[in-house]
């Protein structure tokens, strides 16, 4: 790992400032992956902006119709929260199902998203539930904030404060992870709520897409058998050591079919 | 360089250290606490599980100077004159061969029991998920975890 300035700001006014006052920096969320991206050398930042110390940053809230997650909250944090599981359970359990306890314990929800792993769990929910994340600078609504691999609607010195979720009526979560990681090779989040039905799956392409067409299906029946025979194209998803393409389409439909059944 | 400060083992300590630090390397190296081990230093292995501010955290991924003002505690933190529970339970019950993942695999089975009392097998092994030992099989770590947990909830 190549030398870098530490800076742990007290607020998000600092760390925006200390954000704009640096040559190449990066924010420090719980560090899971950046860490281990800059111990490969394949980011080298001259400056890591921890926002540990920014208390806004922190907590779980339901405001009226709506859950708000801080985007310095952790994965535990969010699998344990009473408020999250009596909100919504599929997201608790997602949360609880990201790599490991010890992992759970530092990564956080803001950290997942701003990176965007094509394998994550996060981006499955935010795209499956219709989220919102919220900025230092502005309000993006999910659908249009996950733009390719790795990459989000985040704009140069943008930080992410908070996401808000929308109460769906219900929701369930499927992965199929790999074994040793435990991200996705395929999951697949879908839930029914006032915005209609949202089928999200991450793992299977470069990052978290909808299918329309079982949103469709599930819309007038929202049962497994409703989107037994759709399938999705495997062109343009991932394949690697782990999975080929036709494996991961073939992997939507069944992981789609048992989030609908587990959905409450 | 910046300097850190926390408490280990119940001991304030100060040093400057250079931002890149890992939280390993300072207690390796500054502190000369060589029971944290580091494995894959990929954070996947868990043989640098240790806790800070009573969570398990994989030392290998994380800064010296995230942990600035908080609570660690090693493997070395551990003992009271006696063996703690969880490392005698590991003795007895054989639950290590070589023994290099087993300050990892304990730390994080005292964090395991300080949340969960009471854990199923299937529960401690669900827990175990970031920490691989490669001799044993698990099976004696999984008993001497819930042998430790009926003793301390005795």
């Amino acid at each position: 790992m190549y030398n870098f300035d530490y800076h742990r700001p007290a607020s998000l006014a600092e760390a925006a400032s200390a954000l704009q006052g640096a040559d190449e920096a990066k924010l420090l969320a719980g560090g899971q992956t950046l860490l281990a991206t800059m111990k490969q050398r394949l980011a080298s930042p001259s400056d890591l902006i921890d926002l540990s110390g920014v208390g806004e940053l922190k907590g779980i809230s339901v405001e009226g119709d709506s859950l708000v997650i801080g985007a310095m909250t952790t994965h535990a944090e969010v699998a344990k929260s009473d408020a999250v599981k009596g909100f919504c359970a599929a997201l608790a359990k997602l949360a609880g199902g990201i790599g490991d306890p010890q992992v759970r314990h530092r990564g956080t929800i803001g950290g997942s998203i701003a990176n965007a792993d094509p394998a994550a769990d996060y981006p499955a929910a935010l795209l499956g539930l219709g989220a919102t994340v919220v900025t230092d600078k502005r309000e993006i609504p999910v659908d249009s904030f996950f733009t390719g691999l790795f990459e989000t609607a985040l704009e140069e010195g943008e930080i992410v404060t908070k996401v808000r979720f929308p109460k769906p009526q219900r929701a369930g979560y499927a992965k199929f992870a790999n074994p040793a990681s435990r991200y996705a090779i395929v999951g697949v989040f879908v839930s029914q709520g006032p915005g209609g039905v949202r089928v999200a799956v991450t793992g299977a392409g470069p990052s978290a897409f909808r299918v329309a067409e079982m949103e469709q299906a599930l819309a007038g029946n929202f049962s497994p058998d409703a989107i037994a025979g759709i399938s999705v194209p495997s062109s343009g998803l991932n394949s690697d050591i782990h999975a080929s393409a036709d494996y991961r389409a073939h992997l939507v439909n069944v992981m789609a079919r048992r989030a609908v059944e587990s959905a409450s | 360089m910046p300097s850190v400060t926390m408490k280990v083992n119940g001991k304030e300590v100060t040093a400057d250290v250079e931002p890149r630090t890992l939280l390993v390397e300072f207690l390796r190296q500054n502190l000369a606490l060589t029971g944290t081990h580091v494995g894959c230093d990929t954070s996947q292995c868990g043989a640098c599980v240790v806790l800070v501010d009573g969570n398990s955290v994989k030392s290998c991924t994380m800064l010296a100077m995230q942990a600035d003002g908080d609570e660690v505690t090693t493997i070395e933190g551990l003992a009271n004159g006696e063996l703690h529970p969880v490392q005698a339970a590991f003795k007895e019950h054989h639950g290590l061969q070589c023994g290099f993942c087993t300050p990892g695999m304990v730390m994080s089975a005292v964090d395991l029991l300080s949340k969960n009392a009471k854990p199923s097998e299937s529960e401690i092994r669900h827990w175990l998920e970031g920490n691989f030992c490669r001799c044993t099989g698990y099976h004696n770590i999984v008993k001497a975890i819930q042998s430790a947990a009926e003793r301390m909830s005795a």
